[in-house]
């Protein structure tokens, strides 16, 4: 215990604790199967690419892991010129 | 009976090696035969810590391929007949560790010894899985920081998985070796906690071996901790780790941090 300690400040390892419990939670839960975001992320890809040609350089993903839930984000470039075709469908 | 013992980690740099030869020189001061193994194809180093590396003749690798026996490749070491060291071999690659070759030669260490003492190779690749495959019991170095309580997690996963014992439905005995623990770090909020470590990966503590001078001098000398300075922090918490792998009971000694105040004013300044 240190005088900064009296002020609210948390000593890192209880952040390192904190972090490690959450982190390896996730990789407990993970573990044995398959990653499941890749699996996400490919079987999305493959719906829109049946109606839409997308650069795999141009899809970025986020994944926010939270103690309760996590959320993926998938953000998909969509080719300009396919712009008509969407609007049509 | 022969009890294979692993001692592995994920991470390197914790005290897998240290470790071996500190146990095995450990078990075999009270008697029992013991060989330390190194796994490390490619990167050995416990010939070194155990102040054997100009005797090695034959290694691991050449047992395995059967150019040659297992007893000409074993070295027994010059302080301590009980224990005797297996080489890695230092210009192979780890691909040349057969499956079967290693399970023959872990039998024929299993009919010489009391105790094989398996040092894994950091990682979590073949080598390592290799290293674990015929444990009875592991032993799990971890030190008091993220990255290796997060690899430590990962090993323990794969010790309950990638095992003979795991895939023969068996109940993997794991003990965990909390080592470079550091009271007035822990103390001052620095450093994760015993209990800490010990609430997150969950298999019962066999040792603290505090940060010392020790452990650096012994390796230096190549001499394993417990017989270079048998009543060191580290030494002992080797030693009565030891008894407790032989079925003893033994209180677990808690690493304090007991310099004087005025020490301590001293020290903080350097840390």
């Amino acid at each position: 215990m240190n005088i900064f300690n009296l002020f609210g400040k948390r000593p890192s390892a209880r952040v390192a604790s904190d972090r490690l419990k959450l982190i390896l939670a996730h990789e407990r839960s993970g573990r044995g199967g398959s990653d499941l975001v890749l699996l996400l992320r490919e079987e999305i890809l493959a719906v829109i690419e049946r109606h839409v040609a997308v650069e795999r350089d141009k899809v970025q993903i986020r994944l926010e892991r939270g103690i309760g839930v996590s959320t993926l984000g998938v953000d998909i470039e969509l080719p300009v010129t396919v712009g008509g075709g969407l609007a049509a469908a | 009976m022969a009890k294979v013992l692993v001692v592995t980690s994920g991470k390197g740099g914790v005290g897998k090696t240290t470790t071996t030869a500190a146990l095995g020189a450990a078990l075999a001061q009270s008697g029992a035969s013991v060989a330390v193994v190194d796994f490390d194809v490619g990167l050995r180093n416990l010939d070194l810590v155990m102040g054997a590396e100009r005797r090695v003749v034959y290694d691991l690798i050449n047992v395995v391929n059967g150019d040659a026996k297992l007893n000409q490749a074993l070295i027994r070491d010059k302080r301590l007949d009980t224990l005797h060291l297996l080489p890695a071999s230092q210009t192979r690659d780890k691909d040349a560790l057969t499956d079967e070759g290693v399970a023959r030669v872990m039998g024929e260490l299993r009919e010489k010894f009391d105790w094989v003492i398996c040092d894994s190779p950091a990682g979590i690749e073949r080598g390592a899985t290799l290293a674990m495959r015929h444990a009875d019991l592991a032993v799990v170095v971890t030190n008091p920081e993220v990255s290796s309580v997060r690899d430590s997690d990962r090993i323990i996963g794969l010790l309950d998985s990638k095992t003979l014992k795991a895939e023969r439905g068996e109940k993997m005995e794991k003990h965990l070796i909390l080592s470079r623990y550091d009271p007035a770090r822990a103390d001052r909020g620095d450093m994760l906690k015993i209990d800490d470590v010990l609430e997150i990966l969950s298999i019962p503590l066999l040792a603290i071996v505090p940060e010392s001078l020790e452990v650096l001098r012994a390796s230096n000398v190549g001499c394993p901790v417990t017989m270079n300075n048998p009543l060191s922090a580290p030494a002992r918490a080797y030693i009565d780790a030891a008894r407790r792998l032989r079925g003893e009971t033994v209180a677990m000694s808690v690493p304090s941090d007991k310099k004087s105040l005025i020490n301590k004013l001293f020290t903080r300044r350097a840390a």
